[in-house]
């Protein structure tokens, strides 16, 4: 592909190392520091296993999480906003089937103080009763606007699909279940599961990370408590099958989501499985981007990716097409699910995402807050900067043979579990005579 | 307390074709920001090609001067790095970041389509079916689709340049031709119509040289003369409704025109502290009256630019208050509640203390948002491009400083209700 005239890559430099130091704080926290000059700044990721089994449990969550902030220490919400808006700083709480994380920033000579204020909020919540029912009500509105999304639509099918009886199962809270929580149950959830004992604290900014374990020892000592080892089933197989057609009738596109098993990051074969990844959905240069968006024009862009959850990590394949191409373009899925299942990788397709692996893992982990979020999600399963520093190694290590093996193993056009939303009375019928469905 | 100032070393320099190059060395990563702005936006297409600049954008990743179709990307990507282009109001922006030793390579990319893009029949049937699905799936398929930055403009503004939609309708869209691109590429992207910024791990020196290698030979040729694109503002307030077919809850979005942003700029940052005193947190005043106190609105946000950037655009831009609600009745509601808030800053001013934490927030942002070299590269290129000075950023914890209650009482007292343009969302899709 090369004309004499692009310039050929000089030597690359190596990247300035980092250093991250962790402290088991008295009260069981787990604290990971790293400077990392650029901006005055700090940003900070509190990460609390949230996994539970109990049916109430995403809706008790989600609210708690909205409702947080709203009230600590004798501050009401706007007391608090305006604390930690004073120190250039910023709090949100966002919570999932994995974790809650308490996230946010501050200017770096503020970070005392905004560990003050989130020390207070941990430790005694209000969780008044009105401010409550205001989330609830914020929160109901909030869950109708995302389930008018088809890709929210989608995934929820999907997830149900692949995860049956599972705790996975559910993406989003049911509204029923949210209209029945009380402020009693948030705060007991609480009292339950926000303690620091299993918890992981992220500090990465330009302050040294002695000073950082000292001032959230100091933050912190009154934060105290183990939360409950969730028993939690693992996860089931998904089950493959037909592809299920949900109908949204008129749509001028068709959401199509499909999924299935990956590696975890410790495994030795996670590298290869990244790779196959990226070549076949993963980049722009992919297999799938330059057939279905640059050849076909099918579709604005499809995605694939592999996601580490606490209990196992998954493939999946996301993609919107015009209505009237839905089923050429799942032909053209399937044409490269097979191709690169039952045919090997090149070289230059393996070179060319080792590099880009590589060189993005560089870009995302180069500020101070793709280094935090990248260090919290490490943290979940035992993983650290040194992970980071060592990956390239692997990707470099990785054989064509390595690559095409995971690719067989995992892109294979049966092993995916599969939905579709869009408009049926015109999808069905010509999908049908590619792939079984189901309506 | 002490605001951080953020201070960088920028070297300019001009081209003889009039290309116009700015250098930020940062050596503490090994990764450089290559970020070319055209003086081009969804303002300057013609009348029965609307949409048309954001599809141009996409051709010039079709292929260039030396290279096929699909190499840019092959070659971004498997040098380690990533790129992206997008359209605005006022300018039109490519990029790439990459590891530090692909910068000649980086440069050579966006030299050799500041050559030319290929401009194919095929390649323009491709990319209009591309577009096509951008827009289905950002704007058709979707909940909110566009709203309020396609539909707003609409009314806030008279002229075809400043109202019409810039994604483009598909009527439009399907008439545009390779002439009309050709046409385009002549008209728009000449080098003396650029600015390019390169930050990073490179030194000015040698970044200088290996520009000069790689786009002193593109010839030069005449810019085009932008026109003043300003409307006054508003006399009379106007309203309209927006049908929305999958929306399953009201919004409503309310437009003001706002002072020139560039030769008004502290007048603009008065504004600016003024919408984050209005909706910036849970401490913010329509926060606490519309959601906490009224439960009026299940979210609302003010902000400066359409796209939510205050330094995006050139004269004019607006000033949005934006708002899903749960009950179709409550608009005038919502309104009166709104200019009751205004008026009180206008009146009686802010609380103690409100000032210096908004501002003390709005800078922290500022500064957040320089940490990734492509972001900070396409900040310099768009400060120097709109504004004549990427140094500029950094001055502006400084001049946020000096602006004073006085200033924001000033700019809330301009967003009357005579002068405000309010949209209405129909929920089309509510159960």
């Amino acid at each position: 592909m090369s004309p004499a005239t692009v310039p050929a890559l000089t030597t690359p430099r190596k990247p300035k190392g980092l250093r991250a130091t962790e402290a088991v704080l008295d009260n069981g926290l787990n604290v990971i520091a790293v400077r990392k000059p650029g901006v005055p700044l700090v940003e900070m990721r509190l990460r609390l296993p949230f996994l539970s089994a109990k049916p109430m449990h995403p809706a008790q969550a989600t609210l708690l999480s909205e409702a947080m902030l709203t009230g600590a220490a004798g501050l009401d919400r706007v007391g608090l906003a305006a604390a930690v808006q004073a120190l250039g700083g910023d709090v949100s709480v966002n919570v999932d089937a994995d974790r809650l994380i308490v996230g946010g920033n501050v200017l770096a000579t503020n970070l005392r103080k905004l560990l003050d204020v989130v020390a207070s909020v941990l430790v005694d919540p209000t969780y008044d009763k009105d401010d409550v029912a205001t989330e609830k009500d914020r929160l109901l509105e909030k869950l109708t606007i995302a389930r008018a999304r088809p890709g929210v639509v989608a995934s929820e099918a999907l997830a149900l699909r692949m995860w049956g009886e599972h705790p996975y199962a559910l993406d989003l809270a049911r509204p029923d279940d949210v209209a029945a929580v009380t402020p009693g149950q948030v705060r007991a959830m609480h009292r339950s599961l926000v303690r620091p004992s299993g918890a992981v604290l992220v500090l990465v900014g330009d302050v040294a990370p002695g000073r950082m374990i000292e001032q959230a020892q100091k933050a912190l000592a009154g934060w105290t408590g183990k939360a409950p080892k969730a028993r939690v089933p693992d996860l089931p197989p998904p089950p493959g099958g037909p592809l299920q057609i949900v109908d949204r009738r008129g749509a001028v596109q068709s959401t199509l989501r499909m999924g299935g098993p990956a590696l975890t990051r410790t495994d030795e074969r996670y590298p290869a499985l990244q790779l196959a990844n990226l070549i076949f959905g993963g980049y722009f240069t992919s297999r799938w981007t330059e057939n279905l968006r640059e050849d076909k024009g099918y579709t604005y862009g499809p995605h694939s990716r592999v996601d580490h959850h606490v209990l196992g990590s998954t493939l999946g394949l996301n993609v919107e097409l015009a209505t009237e191409v839905t089923a050429p373009a799942l032909l053209e899925t399937l044409y490269e699910l097979g191709r690169i299942s039952a045919l090997p990788v090149t070289e230059t397709e393996v070179a060319s995402v080792q590099q880009y692996a590589i060189g993005t893992l560089a870009l995302s982990t180069a500020t101070q807050s793709g280094l935090a979020s990248t260090l919290s999600g490490l943290s979940a399963f035992g993983l650290g900067l040194d992970w980071i520093t060592d990956h390239p190694a692997r990707l470099l290590a990785t054989t064509v043979e390595d690559v095409s093996a995971a690719a067989a193993e995992f892109f294979a056009p049966t092993a995916f579990t599969s939905v579709v939303v869009g408009d049926a009375d015109v999808i069905a019928d010509p999908l049908a005579a590619l792939v079984a469905v189901e309506r | 307390m002490r605001l951080p100032a953020p201070s960088f070393d920028i070297t300019h320099h001009t081209l003889d074709n009039g290309l116009r190059v700015i250098v930020a060395p940062d050596r503490s990563a090994p990764v450089v920001g290559i970020a070319v702005l055209y003086d081009v936006g969804f303002r300057s297409e013609p009348e029965g090609r609307t949409g048309f600049a954001h599809l141009f954008e996409h051709l010039m990743f079709q292929g260039s001067a030396t290279l096929e179709k699909l190499e840019h990307f092959r070659y971004v990507e498997s040098s380690g790095g990533t790129f992206n282009g997008s359209t605005h109001f006022d300018y039109t922006n490519y990029y790439e970041a990459l590891p530090s030793n692909a910068l000649e390579r980086g440069l050579f990319l966006e030299a050799d389509r500041m050559r030319g893009p290929r401009i194919t029949e095929e390649n323009l049937a491709n990319q209009l079916d591309v577009v096509k699905n951008e827009i289905r799936v950002n704007v058709m398929n979707a909940p909110y689709g566009g709203f309020p930055w396609i539909y707003l403009p609409a009314i806030l503004f008279d002229s075809f340049a400043n109202s019409h939609n810039g994604y483009g309708g598909f009527e439009d869209l399907e008439s545009a031709t390779t002439d009309d691109a050709k046409d385009f590429f002549r008209r728009y992207y000449a080098p003396s119509n650029a600015i390019l910024a390169v930050t990073g791990d490179v030194d000015a020196d040698g970044a200088l040289a290996l520009v000069d290698k790689h786009f002193a030979d593109i010839k030069k040729r005449k810019g085009p003369k932008r026109p003043s694109f300003a409307e006054p503002p508003l006399t009379a307030e106007r309203r309209e409704t927006h049908a929305d077919p999958h929306a399953p809850i009201p919004a409503v979005a309310i437009g003001y025109r706002v002072p020139d942003p560039v030769n008004s700029l502290d007048q603009l940052l008065a504004m600016l502290l003024l919408a984050e005193a209005l909706s910036d947190g849970d401490a913010s005043r329509l926060q606490r009256r519309l959601v906490q106190r009224d439960h009026l609105v299940t979210d609302v946000s003010v902000y400066l630019g359409e796209f939510g950037d205050p330094f995006d655009e050139r004269d004019p831009t607006a000033l949005t208050i934006s708002a899903h609600y749960p009950d179709a009745s409550s608009l005038d509601t919502i309104l009166r509640a709104i200019d009751e808030e205004l008026a009180r800053v206008a009146d009686d001013g802010l609380d103690r203390g409100e000032l210096d934490r908004v501002r003390t927030r709005l800078v922290s942002v500022l500064v957040r948002d320089l940490d990734a070299v492509i972001s900070r590269t396409l900040e310099f290129a768009k400060f120097e491009l709109l504004h004549g000075r990427a140094e500029l950023i950094a001055e502006l914890p400084e001049r946020l400083s000096a602006i004073t209650e006085d200033d924001v009482r000033a700019a809330a007292r301009t967003l009357r209700p005579d002068r405000r343009a309010v949209l209405e969302l129909i929920a089309g899709g509510a159960a």
